[in-house]
């Protein structure tokens, strides 16, 4: 299984901080399109993407173990 | 955990930038810059009442990190230490704590606003802020980084 991790504003909008899906040999892209277009969140296009906390392309092929993270505008200082 | 100990953290306690300044001290350095971010209570003429900030604490952590070393590649001989509050904080509270000390003060000043810069960049932190009427994550704020605040970021009511 891969863990699919959200925050701030897209927290709210999947109503949840993390999934779990069966993606091992899929691309992020791929993932996203099979698991996550249902839960309509319009800010997940925005969103940069970090696997095993480094930020990667839509085209990483995810393994089983990865932890995918999308990441919304940031705002920290 | 003992922010003694630590260079790089986030943290849901306030942050004493007295720790964060001790990290760096060392016989090498001549100067030490530091930048403190507080919860500003007005933006563009809306009250804060308070804000929120959330982390993905492991990465964010990494990325202070990777940010420090970017630091040590730009001006050698650096050393940096940077703490980031998550959680509530009231209005004045420190969000960010940075300090880097060099042997000379020109690198420690550009140091310091280097490391704030990114921060805003790659760090993966939100802020929310909460208001009378309303609450909202704040997204991308890069067209800020100018350094020249607009009208309206000083303007009180």
């Amino acid at each position: 299984m891969i863990k699919v991790l959200f925050f701030a504003g897209l927290k709210e909008q999947a109503g949840t901080d993390n999934m779990n899906v069966d993606a091992d040999g899929l691309t992020v892209r791929e993932m996203r399109e099979k698991y996550l277009t249902d839960l309509n969140m319009p800010g997940l296009s925005q969103a940069m993407i970090a696997v095993n906390e480094e930020y990667e392309g839509a085209e990483t092929i995810l393994r089983d173990g990865d932890i995918v993270a999308f990441i919304p505008p940031v705002s920290g200082g | 955990m003992n922010n003694l100990e630590k260079m790089f953290w986030v943290t849901n306690e306030p942050i004493d930038a007295g720790i964060v300044i001790a990290n760096v001290v060392r016989p090498e350095a001549g100067a030490i810059s530091t930048f403190i971010g507080i919860a500003r209570e007005f933006t563009k003429g809306k009250r804060t009442l308070f804000l929120e900030y959330e982390a993905y604490v492991p990465m964010a952590e990494k990325k202070l990190e990777e940010i420090a070393k970017e630091i040590s590649e730009q001006w050698p001989d650096t050393q940096t230490s940077i703490a980031h509050r998550i959680g509530r904080l009231d209005i004045s509270d420190i969000a960010v704590a940075i300090a880097v000390s060099t042997p000379h003060r020109d690198h420690a000043f550009a140091a310091s606003r280097y490391a704030i810069e990114r921060i805003k960049e790659i760090v993966p932190i939100w802020k929310r802020e909460n208001w009378e009427d309303g609450t909202k994550w704040i997204g991308d704020q890069k067209e800020n980084i100018s350094g020249v605040p607009v009208k309206e970021d000083v303007r009180n009511d």
